[in-house]
């Protein structure tokens, strides 16, 4: 079995042809060939760290003063300004709430070696929130992230749209978007789009655990029940939620492509899929 | 009647129910929330659009006394999280917990230990949060409490957005004045008669609507 990550892979090179596929450029779009006979969790995960892969965690701000949170890449905080003009500025105020942190945490613990950068998106006031969520994703879009975790959804409707389209020109540039399903009954973006890796709740307690859901919208199921994660103010809590499914699964897509880099969104969704714990993970 | 947004709150106000239907309605959905989960309190926050504040409109248990119409920020405490992600959130150990506006809480001489809260959602809008609080500590939190929180929720925005059409209906009515309490007074009457009693009074009113060119 050889490791398709031994193939030195430039992302750049299968740039052309864009719309179609004319006779001599065939060996031009050559794709690695040494996929294993059988892709195992083992092969797609094994001894990874996440190393060098860089993580966003799209959310409250992350306190990297907490000892299970450690050393950010990078933290901005994303507001509206008077002109209506959507601007990144340095954050300095770390996490608003705590919920930013723990998905750090959740990272961190899985994914040791991971970059994760922080994008805030949540502040004190309601005002102008939706465009300061769609502005914090463009932003995070644009930094070309290996990986963007939104533990958000949306109910507004005239976001949807926008959202599509970032989420689409999201996973063409190989940024893979990691998003929270929403478990009430209501429409809500951009988790439900498949362009993008929508994450539910499992009760197992195992972190590396995941399900692939054969009745989507919501395509997989991460640990969600029951968490240690850190807070704000160096503590620990106990929390459940779907947010926090979400972090799982992205800690998981890093660990993945930090052992195969050259796997584009669908690529990993189908590795994702071969390797869940209800598929071929289990064994 | 439609260019006449004031008189058709009037008739709204004459014949969907009064704003204390509706808060013992919310009263209700709490009262089951708490017994089902057999919580030591929970509560219904609703977001003052106007003020960014939210607002306790039904408690029961734990607070039910004191709480009532209080008001804090809508970007502090857990509900406020909540609502500003649309997200529901289940916390252990409340108190370690900084987002948790413990002000209002010690306000009640009651600090709980864990706290299960979920957005009350309608159409593209968050009305308010749905919060219960200290279930029995000995049961791990699961995922069917999780569907069950989300199920009341769904109910108390339903109740929830009644209620605020009420309100506005009344505000609407309390502006336009005495012409339009009258047509209020008319609409709640004819409501309430039955039978041939209401086929004549819609005749009537139906009459007085082609007399007046209507």
């Amino acid at each position: 079995m050889q490791d398709v990550a031994a193939h030195s892979w430039d992302a750049s090179k299968t740039a052309l042809p864009a719309w179609s596929l004319p006779k001599d450029a065939v060996d031009r779009i050559a794709l690695p060939a040494h996929w294993p006979e059988r892709v195992t969790r083992e092969w797609a995960l094994g001894g990874s760290t996440g190393a060098g892969v860089r993580v966003c965690i799209l959310d409250s701000g992350v306190d990297a003063s907490h000892p299970l949170v450690g050393e950010l890449e990078s933290a901005v905080v994303v507001s509206v300004d008077d002109d209506d003009e959507v601007v990144a500025a340095e954050d300095t105020e770390g996490d608003v709430s705590g919920h930013g942190t723990a998905c750090a945490g959740i990272v961190r613990r899985l994914a040791p070696d991971a970059r994760i950068s922080s994008v805030r998106v949540l502040g004190s006031s309601f005002t102008g929130s939706g465009a300061v969520l769609l502005g914090g994703l463009r932003y995070a879009i644009e930094q070309r992230f290996d990986v963007i975790n939104m533990s958000l959804s949306t109910t507004k409707k005239p976001f949807a749209t926008v959202l599509h389209e970032l989420a689409d020109s999201a996973y063409f540039n190989r940024t893979v978007l990691v998003a929270s399903a929403h478990n009430m009954p209501v429409e809500s973006y951009p988790w439900r789009f498949s362009s993008v890796i929508s994450v539910g709740s499992h009760e197992e307690p195992d972190p590396l655990d995941f399900f692939y859901n054969p009745s989507p919208p919501v395509e997989f199921f991460g640990r969600g029940v029951n968490v240690e994660v850190p807070w704000l103010g160096g503590r620990v809590l106990t929390v459940s939620g779907n947010s926090f499914a979400t972090p799982h699964m992205t800690s998981i897509c890093a660990l993945v492509l930090a052992k195969h880099p050259e796997l584009t969104p669908f690529q990993l969704k189908s590795v994702l899929y071969l390797t869940a714990t209800n598929v071929g993970g289990g064994t | 009647m439609s260019e006449h947004p004031d008189l058709r709150a009037a008739v709204a106000a004459g014949v969907v129910g009064s704003e204390e239907s509706y808060r013992t309605l919310l009263s209700a959905i709490v009262e089951v929330a708490r017994s089902i989960f057999g919580a030591k309190a929970s509560s219904i926050l609703l977001l003052d659009e106007d003020t960014e504040e939210l607002v306790f409109e039904a408690v029961v248990g734990e607070g039910e006394d004191t709480l009532l119409g209080t008001r804090f920020p809508a970007g502090t405490g857990i509900a406020g999280w909540v609502l500003a992600t649309r997200t529901p959130l289940v916390i252990e150990d409340v108190q370690n917990d900084p987002r948790f506006a413990s002000d209002v809480a010690e306000g009640t001489g009651y600090v709980p230990k864990g706290l299960m809260a979920a957005p009350l959602l309608h159409e593209e809008g968050a009305l308010g949060v749905l919060s219960v609080l200290d279930r029995p500590e000995q049961t791990l939190f699961s995922l069917q409490e999780m569907e069950l929180l989300g199920l009341f929720a769904n109910q108390a925005a339903i109740a929830v957005d009644l209620l605020q059409r009420a309100r506005r209906a009344e505000r609407l009515l309390g502006e336009g004045g005495d012409e339009l309490d009258v047509v209020a007074r008319l609409a709640t009457a004819v409501d309430k008669l039955e039978d041939e009693q209401r086929e004549s009074g819609l005749k009537l009113l139906n009459h007085l609507a082609r007399t007046l060119g209507a």
